[in-house]
């Protein structure tokens, strides 16, 4: 009878400790979210870049180097805006700050927030390009009709590999007029 | 206590916490899962006849393909096993039962529910789940049909069912064993079964976690997996494998236990090499964690990361080597006979091993690129399931089914049995191979011209193989209705503490535990 309680005990102890294993890994497969971006973030990987302004440093500007950087912009589906930058590409050397534009044109007649969501290419050329200034950091609203000229300013960090000669920018405008999530997981996830 | 019998009627189905009804069950529900999944499939290879649409519209056609892999994992091969270890491991261990009989009978019941709402999907507007039975986001976000959230909830019911199966597992190999049946004298079955079960409650809840993402997606409006949002689609497929990777040992590891425990029998040889079984065992489950990401090589992973993973899966040849090697070393100058459960069983050591070494030539980083999508894919884990995970139950049924019923199966019924399905399936899947190395990509209604004669050979065999299928329902109802009388042994000389009960299995069994040499 005693063994029989024994075993009544340890089965109880063993379930008990399998049913955390269960909690843990089901909380694990949510942490996969923020790892999977924390990874993508110091490895660079997925052509994340910084959602924050870099504070530049005074850097030495590295003359006898020439990167070109390509710009992109994409309307995601169901997105009617114009968009395009203002030049699509240009030479600029490590360590130099730049500012060019993109254009936005809302041509509908009702207002609406957009969202634009960088990715570079080559992905790990992503964490040696720093946006000091960026339209992505916020979501733009403009009312029907109207357009903006969106500054974008950035820096080629000086350490850039050497064979990485061209670097890709590639925004894709969101329009989160109705959702407006964007913005909160936007800043933690890029 | 006392020895009572079984109760009498459908109350004692629905109440029952007997593991050898519950076993019962659980085999009789994968047969009709198997059948109901095996018809979607001829749906689809009826539709792949011949190139251009016939028979069904290409929006049914995804359907078809997503609900017979669903069915098939989650309702023919996952339930057949539970219901083998249920039937099989208290009487391998000598228990009297699970160790949670109650939870067991709450375990199986769940499943019929799980299944009737995901079958019940292709009925509503919109139809069923069409994005694959790996439902990659966003096809099975953004762009699925509204009867979504019914499959997830069928997911979630049946992760459910399978965390508490485990746990059951589990605490039976664990606390209830017979009195010096340590832990290395333990049956093949148990061990793989052991390891399968903790690799269930890892991973199984990694799934409920995805589905459930996916579920916030669509109705809370969170992110986890919409670019628009911040969240990621190549997130929901790492996601997804990390889950998706283990569950593909899950259906196969209790396979390899399975065929540990015939061939011995019928070789008249002990197996060769048991402890490295069990450390060959353990390490392809360490290893089913790390090597997730292949099936993901073209979303465009760094070089590092389709370095790791290539080498990470090609490892998992080592171990799988030495169990094959184990297999054929205990047959080498066996006194061997080929009765039914040992053609099974040696159709699966070969033709496994041809599965295996397509998944070798898929591992391949590079390579795969060439092959990613196609009917190679296909070909490759078809031949690891169907003459793996599926030959392996047909061969524990064969093996067992006497002692579970009392009556000796017609072994030439069997045998029959044997060379349709094999010829069948390899009909079916071996072509598949060449449409798929000459560019045919899978889940298509239609293809072009050149791949037509694999496809009309292929087609023809699946339905061999299917209505061989039928042949198999009638040899087991015609073994359970009489024939001869088996002995308690069944076979010659069997290895084991479930040969020492009579046959049929008594309803209770060792009440006392029966004392282990």
């Amino acid at each position: 009878m005693t063994e029989q309680l024994n075993t009544t005990l340890s089965v109880r102890k063993l379930v008990a400790r399998l049913v955390v294993v269960t909690v843990v890994m089901f909380g694990f497969g949510f942490a996969l979210v923020p790892l999977y971006d924390l990874f993508c973030d110091v490895t660079g990987l997925n052509g994340k870049t910084n959602s924050e302004a870099f504070i530049p440093v005074a850097e030495l500007i590295d003359t006898s180097r020439n990167v070109t950087v390509q710009f992109i912009a994409t309307n995601n589906e169901n997105m009617s805006w114009e968009f395009r930058p203002e030049v699509f590409s240009m030479k600029v050397h490590p360590g130099e700050e730049i500012e060019t534009t993109f254009y936005a044109r809302n041509p509908t007649s009702g207002e609406m927030t957009a969202q634009a969501i960088p990715s570079v290419s080559p992905g790990r050329a992503a964490t040696y390009f720093h946006k000091t200034e960026c339209f992505c950091f916020n979501q733009q609203l403009l009312s029907g009709g109207s357009a903006i000229d969106m500054p974008l300013r950035f820096i080629v960090d000086r350490d850039l590999p050497d064979d990485v000669n061209t670097i890709t920018l590639s925004y894709t405008l969101f329009d989160v007029t109705e959702t407006g999530v964007i913005q909160a997981t936007s800043l933690t996830a890029l | 206590m006392g020895d009572h019998g079984p109760a009498k009627g459908f109350g004692r189905w629905l109440f029952t916490t007997n593991h050898k009804d519950i076993g019962s069950m659980y085999l009789w529900f994968s047969f009709a899962m198997f059948l109901m999944g095996g018809v979607f499939a001829l749906v689809i290879r009826a539709e792949l006849f011949q190139p251009g649409l016939q028979l069904v519209e290409p929006e049914f056609f995804n359907q078809m393909t997503t609900m017979h892999g669903l069915v098939m994992v989650f309702g023919a091969v996952m339930p057949a096993f539970v219901g083998l270890a249920n039937w099989m491991i208290p009487m391998m261990v000598g228990a009297p039962d699970m160790a949670l009989p109650r939870m067991n009978n709450w375990s199986f019941w769940i499943l019929p529910f799980a299944f009737t709402l995901l079958a019940s999907t292709l009925l509503m507007e919109g139809g069923g789940p069409n994005f694959g039975w790996t439902f990659y986001a966003p096809l099975s976000t953004t762009y699925a049909p509204p009867s979504v959230t019914y499959f997830i909830f069928a997911v979630h019911i049946m992760g459910a069912s399978s965390i508490m199966g485990s746990i059951n597992i589990i605490a039976t190999i664990l606390n209830m064993r017979a009195p010096g049946m340590t832990l290395m004298k333990m049956p093949l079955f148990v061990w793989t079964w052991l390891i399968t079960a903790y690799l269930l409650i890892a991973v199984m809840p990694v799934l409920a976690g995805c589905v459930t993402m996916m579920l916030m997606d669509i109705h809370f409006g969170t992110s986890f997996f919409s670019a628009a949002g911040g969240g990621d689609p190549v997130l929901f497929q790492h996601v997804f494998w990390f889950f998706g990777h283990p569950e593909v040992y899950i259906m196969i590891l209790p396979a390899f236990g399975i065929v540990s425990a015939i061939i011995p029998t019928f070789a008249r040889k002990p197996l060769f090499g048991y402890a490295s079984m069990v450390y060959a065992t353990a390490s392809i489950a360490f290893l089913s964690f790390i090597v997730w990401a292949h099936h993901m090589f073209t979303v465009g992973m760094p070089i590092a990361g389709e370095l790791f993973f290539m080498y990470a899966t090609m490892l998992i040849a080592v171990p799988t080597g030495v169990k094959v090697f184990n297999w054929v070393s205990t047959m080498f100058r066996g006194s061997m006979t080929f009765e039914t459960p040992m053609l099974f069983a040696i159709a699966f050591v070969i033709l496994f091993t041809i599965g295996g070494f397509s998944g070798l030539m898929l591992s391949i980083a590079p390579a795969d690129f060439q092959y990613h999508d196609t009917y190679f894919v296909v070909a490759h884990f078809h031949y690891v399931l169907v003459p793996g995970a599926v030959f392996s139950i047909f061969a524990a049924v064969y093996y067992w089914l006497p002692k579970w019923c009392g009556n000796m199966y017609d072994e030439r019924l069997g045998k029959a049995h044997f060379w349709l399905s094999f010829v069948g399936l390899n009909l079916t899947f071996f072509p598949m191979h060449f449409v798929g190395l000459a560019g045919m990509p899978r889940r298509i209604p239609d293809y072009a011209l050149q791949f037509a004669d694999f496809n009309q050979i292929a087609s023809m065999g699946a339905f061999l193989f299917g209505f061989s299928q039928v042949f198999f329902l009638f040899i087991v109802i015609k073994t359970i209705r009489g024939g001869e009388k088996a002995t308690d042994a069944v076979w010659d000389n069997p290895e084991g503490l479930e040969w020492t009960v009579a046959s049929p299995a008594p309803y209770h069994t060792f009440t006392t535990p029966p004392p282990v040499k």
